[in-house]
């Protein structure tokens, strides 16, 4: 019986074998490499990525995790060795020297084989003419106001202007009770507060800190910036411990009713609101020189998007890169992450349910996207280079003017 | 017992101790030696790890960062953090380790002092630094209690002034440290014969110089073993430095390992990273072979 048994068996195992091995053959397996799973709901991209699976038969993704640093330095070492993943999470700092390594794919004939309607998408990040990223998801970054300390102060109108956030912030200062009107972190371990607490005073107005494609540090903008924060410094306006202050720390004294006002991302929101439930606050649009009445420029922080040029599965990578962009998915995933949408079509959950998150989205809306350290060659090195004459600047040993001229001579020597 | 057997037998003698050594040799030599290897390698070449085909760059990483002012800097500052460190944990490691093997003192009370003096020990670099950040911060508790006791005016700013960022950074390094030479040394004291001090006693020996002539000198090979070490361990501090300072404000608090540090995770610059991993192998490497020789020399 047995011997009769087994044959069949053989048989029937060989053909499910062979069923399995063509249908895996048939498959297309796209390996995702971002940082964004551990940030979002326990399940959540997994599920967006089945949803794609169904509706892309033939397709499956394969996602790769990690918190952010470790993908940073996954993907620096997959660019170098030819192995990066078919489609990669990126941050706009890291864009110019992936593409340096010849890494990133060009999407610009993807989306013209495809008839990609590039109106939808919020900001195609460019290196050397090739779109090499999409922000899916952006991180703003407006104005904390503390409300019951502005209310104390008599700060009856919120600041819209640079003069009007100086008035304010002495308003609200009292050191003798350790209560400061602003908050500069500048801890060279994350020199990030140069892009979002410094350089965010000039996007807000329309300027920018580059021109021509390089570094132009010397010029009003940047100078009539350092020139302010340094005004609000000497005022004794800003929180004491600037040079070694982290964002974490920011936000710590923020939500403790230490400091009236600070540039954040709308991501700690509800952070904050777990930390000190009872703390009253508002958002508004980082202020702006006096009398520009133009669209002001939002700082923000962003999980792109890219496809890589070694991937033999550019085709289907695409499409999952269009399935993330697209109205519906995108609002899906951006009210999962409490972020604002790559697509500007869609809608996030939350700007309807939330006072807060409302008033962001209005600022949102008004204003544009701007990060000039994206696609920036070294980005956090410029960062850093800015941070050390940013600081050497309020601690007294040079003025706003060497500041920017040393600053710029070090970007230089990066580009 | 034929020629062919015993030429034979002998060979398996003279084989059989690398044998035994293979497994430990095959993980240092994966481990360690090719690790060091593809650094000095990375050193020579131009947009190391960046490239698939980097091209042979020659010494130009090593003048890049000699002719850095901030590699100087960096070099000076971790000079003065290792000796300044290792000169206190001796000090402080020496004063409480007599203390604790005092007869004067009340037994209970000193195994009380014994759990609190080592307690920095248990802590991990990065406790320790957010301890003394919270500590030292403008509006922390140290500033509080020195403004109330009136040894100074004003808020300082420890961590965040170029004047005392490297001194506050060090004190750190200090209460961190010292309990390994506090316990080594009270090892030490507890191992000198009782009859040292019986007869020095019986000579009429003060007791300052029964410390300077009988427990010290016996405590020697100690002092000197365990400074070495140090020195070599705090030549290599990373965490404490970059979670209290990041290398700051400006440069004051550069230190090699946070210069090495920036050079490849903030510029991407892993040839010159990996040059200046080099120099500080180099260094490490002439302290350890000071420190083997005195140990073969006892």
């Amino acid at each position: 019986m047995m011997f009769r048994i087994q044959p069949a068996m053989l048989k029937i195992a060989a053909a499910a074998w062979l069923l399995g091995a063509t249908s895996a053959m048939a498959d297309t397996t796209l390996e995702f490499t971002q940082w964004w799973e551990p940030e979002l709901p326990a399940g959540s991209l997994r599920a967006i990525m089945n949803d794609f699976e169904a509706a892309n038969p033939g397709i499956k993704v394969t996602l790769v995790s990690g918190p952010y640093a470790t993908t940073r330095d996954q993907i620096s070492v997959g660019a170098a060795t030819g192995t990066l993943s078919d489609v990669v999470g990126l941050d706009g700092a890291w864009v110019n020297n992936l593409n340096a390594q010849g890494a990133l794919a060009d999407m610009n004939p993807m989306m013209e084989a495809s008839g990609f309607d590039k109106t939808q998408v919020a900001d195609i990040i460019k290196v050397d003419g090739k779109a090499v990223m999409f922000p899916v998801a952006s991180f703003v970054y407006p104005v904390f106001v503390n409300l019951d300390l502005a209310a104390q102060a008599g700060v009856t109108k919120l600041p819209s202007t640079r003069a009007e956030f100086l008035e304010a912030a002495k308003k609200m200062t009292h050191a003798d009770k350790n209560q400061y009107g602003w908050v500069l972190p500048l801890s060279l371990q994350t020199p990030s507060g140069v892009q979002n607490d410094m350089m965010s005073w000039v996007w807000a107005s329309g300027q920018s800190m580059m021109a021509d494609g390089k570094p132009a540090l010397e010029g009003k903008p940047v100078v009539d910036m350092l020139t302010f924060v340094k005004s609000l410094n000497d005022a004794g306006v800003v929180s004491p411990g600037i040079a070694t202050k982290t964002e974490q720390e920011k936000v710590e004294e923020f939500v403790n009713d230490r400091v009236g006002m600070m540039i954040d991302s709308l991501a700690h929101v509800n952070l904050i609101r777990k930390r000190n439930p009872k703390l009253n606050f508002d958002l508004i649009p980082v202020p702006v020189v006096e009398n520009y009445t133009g669209k002001r420029g939002l700082p923000y922080a962003s999980w792109g998007i890219g496809i890589s040029a070694a991937s033999k599965h550019q085709e289907e990578a695409w499409k999952l890169v269009q399935y993330l962009m697209s109205e519906k998915v995108n609002a899906k995933l951006v009210s999962l992450a409490n972020a604002f949408p790559g697509n500007v079509n869609a809608k996030p959950d939350f700007v309807t349910s939330d006072k807060a998150f409302a008033k962001a989205f209005e600022i949102f809306k008004t204003g544009y996207l701007a990060n000039e350290f994206t696609g920036l060659p070294v980005a956090e090195d410029l960062m850093t280079q800015f941070d050390v004459q940013a600081q050497k600047m309020l601690a007294g040993e040079q003025s706003p003017e060497q500041a920017a001229a040393n600053a710029q001579k070090g970007w230089m020597a990066k580009f | 017992m034929t020629r062919q057997k015993r030429s034979h037998h002998r060979l398996k003698r003279a084989v059989a101790p690398y044998l035994y050594l293979s497994p430990s040799l095959l993980i240092i030599g994966l481990l360690m030696l090719l690790p060091m290897v593809t650094v000095i390698g990375y050193s020579f070449q131009n947009s190391a790890v960046l490239r698939r085909d980097p091209s042979f760059a020659g010494l130009k990483h090593y003048q890049a960062i000699f002719a850095d002012p901030v590699f100087w800097a960096s070099l000076w500052h971790t000079l003065y953090f290792t000796c300044m460190s290792v000169v206190f944990h001796m000090t402080i490691g020496m004063v409480f380790a007599l203390m604790l093997n005092s007869d004067r003192i009340n037994p209970t009370l000193r195994n009380i002092l014994r759990v609190l003096y080592i307690l920095p020990w248990l802590f991990t670099a990065v406790i320790i630094a957010v301890i003394w950040r919270l500590l030292l911060e403008p509006n922390g508790v140290v500033n509080s209690v020195l403004m109330q006791m009136g040894i100074i005016g004003s808020k300082v700013e420890w961590f965040s002034s170029p004047e005392t960022a490297l001194h506050a950074v060090t004190f750190a390094n200090i209460w961190a440290g010292y309990p390994l030479f506090m316990v080594s040394l009270l090892a030490g004291l507890q191992g000198i014969p009782k009859d040292f001090y019986e007869a020095a006693y019986i000579d009429g020996a003060k007791a300052y110089q029964k410390l300077i002539f009988i427990t010290i000198p016996q405590l020697m090979p100690i002092i000197i073993s365990i400074s070495l070490l140090d020195f070599i361990w705090t030549m290599q501090v990373f965490p404490l430095i970059w979670i209290t300072t990041g290398g700051g404000p400006i440069y004051s608090t550069e230190v090699l390992s946070t210069y090495t540090y920036k050079l490849a995770f903030s510029s991407y610059n892993l040839s010159q990273a990996s040059a200046s991993a080099v120099v500080i192998l180099l260094i490490s490497l002439g302290l350890t072979l000071f420190y083997i020789r005195y140990q073969k020399a006892r």
